[in-house]
């Protein structure tokens, strides 16, 4: 049962890892746009080089 | 405007002259666009070679900053610089293929709803990942866990579930404190008591070592009841920011003269008594006199009328007629928050006030079950400390169980799942639902009202039996007419045309304003226009005029019907519903399209008032639905039970309908009848599941064998069903 010591500070923090990430997604506005950036991920205008 | 103001302003202003010459700062000042942001509107906006194209198109304008497509709402925003205007970009884009409108960023206010969307979604997920944590614990307890292990896994369940619980529930505990000070009992004060109740009595359990900790069901509660308010706010913020694109696609500009020469501003910007000059085929952006000119002007939208109106010097014009031949020039009595706007607000004010007296299915729902619950709860308590001789311990335990188990996850998710199922089918049908509780009001409609012009015709004139008139009258008048954009002269050619009948040769061809159009044919003169002006005899539908060789020849014109209207027609009657058709209109023109359309009951020649208050008098025997598109619908839409608008209705006619009709076809709104009646049915249906979940679960909780898996069971399960089934819509 020791092994539970460091399981579920393992699990708990990667749960957290994802919650991080759904704040951040949030606070970044990753949302705004799914159907564009569904699109723009297709697109070659700034292959060469990135977006000035 | 004072005297200080303007020499400061002279001072830091680019052109020098321009201190010495008021008038025309007053021309720059109005002039100036606004540095910033421009929005447009990509109607058929899809593909990644849009964004590009776009993009690139935009970019290369000089004065832009930057370009960004939104192709989930069609819309491009650009950082500009002085001197770039909304008009160029959209020539731009023109050029380039694409579609653009010109959007007024003023009314897309999405900016607070959009901050409450985010808001509500954080504390989702929260809940989210938290509801997984304590889960992954709980069903470790389940499946036997015993002694320090359970201890310690109820411990960390606390700590990860006491923190989502305050963090969570704050929408919760804020409403039901709200309604507790009005001394009511909303359905959020049970959610916030099981709330408490159930991560209190765990605190409690885990000190004692207990075995049932409800920490699982507490946050599992903030998840569900947290979903069905986020799909409920979604759904409104989508139908919200539709409804402001629609309002911010008509940017109101107006022709002011200043010192003669013509400058295009914001309708905003007008002050009375400046001098605004409007085109023809354009609308009327303020209330005024008309001090030179003379036109026709088409009032369908204020008055229903469809037959234009000569007006002249001295006449009275308000914003939103639609001035037809010549050029007029008007001096401002009214403009912007003065006129109409004004007008609309306490239009919208009405409408609000009648809506407001409706109680949702929820809010009967609620009613009937909030008092229930706390009843079993508080009765399960007391018979408990009685049967047991006063174990608290034991009766706290049962009665928080009884409103865990009770609570209404099902029911809070019952009427959101169901309206953004069916909204979302409607959006894609062409009907914007702006009102939460439209669909419901729409199940109980007994009778639709109609209105005339603009609503079942599209306010396009259609010559009648032309057949009939010689084709010396017909080219003659293809010829006059072809030289004018008045809506009937433009109706006549193209209706020549199609019979095949080529226009002759008329020399001198000038067009009257107010009038009509004359010229020259085999020496003598020809006429095309009004009855008095032509010598003819006015018939009584709406109609043209041809004066040649002696002899007058009437064009008469019938409106259009709007495509689906006598299909919308027959599946509402077919639907069991009475159908009216009230209109403003002269009796001719109504009683043909009532009977085009197959409808008894109308009535023409009737006034707004009228028409409100027949509405009022039908509401009192049934629930009237009612469709109509202008000014003079628009007292009889808010009186309505539910109301429906076309998108090219008057702002204040779509302001206070429920429901808008984005397309030009009118065959959904049959469909929403019949999708309205079936989400009825189906947050009746449940409402009914997620009682018959208590049904089963409550007697367990009420002789203390509901455990905390019984209760995580019937939870997600009855919110399970619940959100299936609202998603059998069709």
């Amino acid at each position: 049962m020791e092994i539970l010591s460091i399981l579920i500070p393992v699990s708990l923090f990667l749960g957290g890892i994802g919650l991080v990430a759904f704040f951040w997604a949030m606070k970044t506005r990753q949302f705004d746009d799914p159907e564009g950036d569904a699109h723009r991920i297709l697109t070659k205008d700034w292959d060469d080089r990135p977006k000035p | 405007m004072t005297v200080a103001e303007d020499f400061g302003r002279a001072r830091i202003s680019a052109c020098p002259a321009c201190a010495v010459v008021p008038a025309a700062e007053r021309i720059a000042a109005l002039r100036a666009e606004r540095e910033g942001r421009i929005m447009l509107s990509l109607p058929k906006a899809a593909g990644a070679l849009t964004i590009s194209s776009v993009e690139a198109a935009l970019q290369a304008v000089p004065g832009v900053r930057s370009a960004r497509v939104n192709l989930t709402q069609k819309r491009v925003s650009v950082e500009t610089g002085a001197g770039v205007t909304a008009k160029a970009l959209v020539a731009v884009l023109d050029e380039a293929g694409h579609e653009a409108h010109e959007l007024d960023p003023g009314l897309l206010s999405a900016t607070e709803t959009d901050r409450q969307g985010r808001d509500l979604l954080m504390r989702l997920g929260v809940a989210f990942f938290s509801m997984m944590n304590v889960m992954l614990l709980s069903v470790a307890v389940w499946s036997g866990a015993e002694d320090a292990t359970r201890d310690l896994f109820h411990w960390i369940s606390g700590a990860i579930a006491l923190p989502t619980v305050i963090f969570s529930g704050q929408p919760f505990f804020r409403s039901a404190w709200a309604s507790l000070r009005q001394g009511k009992l909303g359905m959020d004060v049970p959610i916030s008591l099981a709330l408490i109740l159930a991560s209190s009595i765990s605190v409690y359990e885990t000190w004692m070592s207990g075995h049932h900790a409800y920490f699982d069901a507490a946050v599992m509660l903030a998840f569900f009841l947290l979903l069905g308010r986020y799909l409920d706010h979604r759904t409104r913020a989508i139908a919200r920011s539709a409804a402001e694109e629609l309002a911010a696609l008509e940017v109101p500009r107006a022709i002011v003269l200043v010192d003669g020469e013509e400058v295009e501003t914001v309708t905003s910007a007008v002050a009375p008594g400046d001098l605004v000059l409007v085109r023809p085929g354009a609308r009327m952006p303020v209330d005024g006199v008309v001090v030179c000119g003379a036109s026709e002007l088409d009032r369908s939208l204020l008055t229903g009328e469809s037959l234009p109106v000569p007006v002249g010097e001295g006449t009275i014009v308000s914003a939103g007629e639609v001035n037809l031949t010549g050029p007029l020039t008007v001096r401002v009595t009214a403009a912007g928050k003065d006129s109409s706007l004004h007008r609309m607000a306490d239009l919208v004010a009405v409408a609000e006030g009648a809506k407001t007296r409706y109680t949702s299915l929820a809010d009967r729902a609620s009613r009937l079950y909030s008092p229930l619950v706390h009843i079993l709860s508080f009765s399960a308590f007391g018979y408990w400390m009685w049967a047991t001789g006063g174990d608290l311990r034991y009766a706290i335990n049962i009665s928080a169980a009884v409103l865990i188990i009770t609570c209404p996850c099902a029911l809070g998710l019952a009427v959101p799942a169901v309206v953004t199922s069916a909204s979302g089918r409607l959006f894609r049908k062409g009907l914007l639902i702006k009102h939460g509780t439209a669909l419901e009001r729409l199940a109980e409609v007994d009778t639709v009202v109609f209105d005339k012009t603009g609503t079942l015709t599209l306010g396009v004139p259609e010559p009648v039996a032309l057949e009939g008139h010689p084709r010396e009258a017909l080219a003659v008048a293809a010829a006059l007419a072809a030289g004018s954009s008045h809506p009937l002269a433009r109706a006549l050619a193209d209706g020549v045309r199609a019979l095949g009948v080529g226009a002759v040769d008329v020399a001198e061809v000038r067009e009257v304003p107010g009038c009509g159009i004359e010229g020259e044919w085999k020496g003598g003169r020809v006429r095309l226009g009004r009855a008095d002006w032509c010598g003819a005899e006015a018939v009584a539908a709406t109609a043209t005029y041809l004066a040649l060789d002696g002899e007058t020849h009437a064009f008469a014109f019938t409106d259009r019907p709007r495509p689906g209207a006598e299909q919308a027609v027959r599946a509402l009657q077919a639907a069991g519903l009475r159908v009216e058709l009230l209109s403003g209109d002269a009796e001719e023109p109504v009683r043909a399209l009532a009977e085009r359309l197959g409808i008894a009951t109308w009535a023409a020649g009737v006034r707004p008032e009228e028409k409100a208050a027949r509405v009022a008098e039908l509401s009192r025997a049934g629930r009237v639905l009612m469709v109509g598109d202008g000014l003079n619908d628009t007292a009889a839409l808010a009186a309505a039970h539910v109301s429906i608008s076309p998108a090219t209705a008057l702002d204040a006619a779509r302001v206070a309908s429920d429901i808008v009709l984005l397309g030009q076809d009118m065959a959904p709104i049959a469909d929403a009848v019949r999708i309205g009646r079936q989400s009825a049915r189906r947050m009746v249906e449940n409402f009914l599941i997620s009682g018959g979940y208590n049904v089963v679960a409550v007697p367990l909780a009420l002789v203390g064998l509901a455990t905390p898996l019984a209760a995580a069971l019937a939870m997600s399960l009855s919110s399970i069903t619940v959100s299936l089934n609202a998603m059998r819509l069709k």
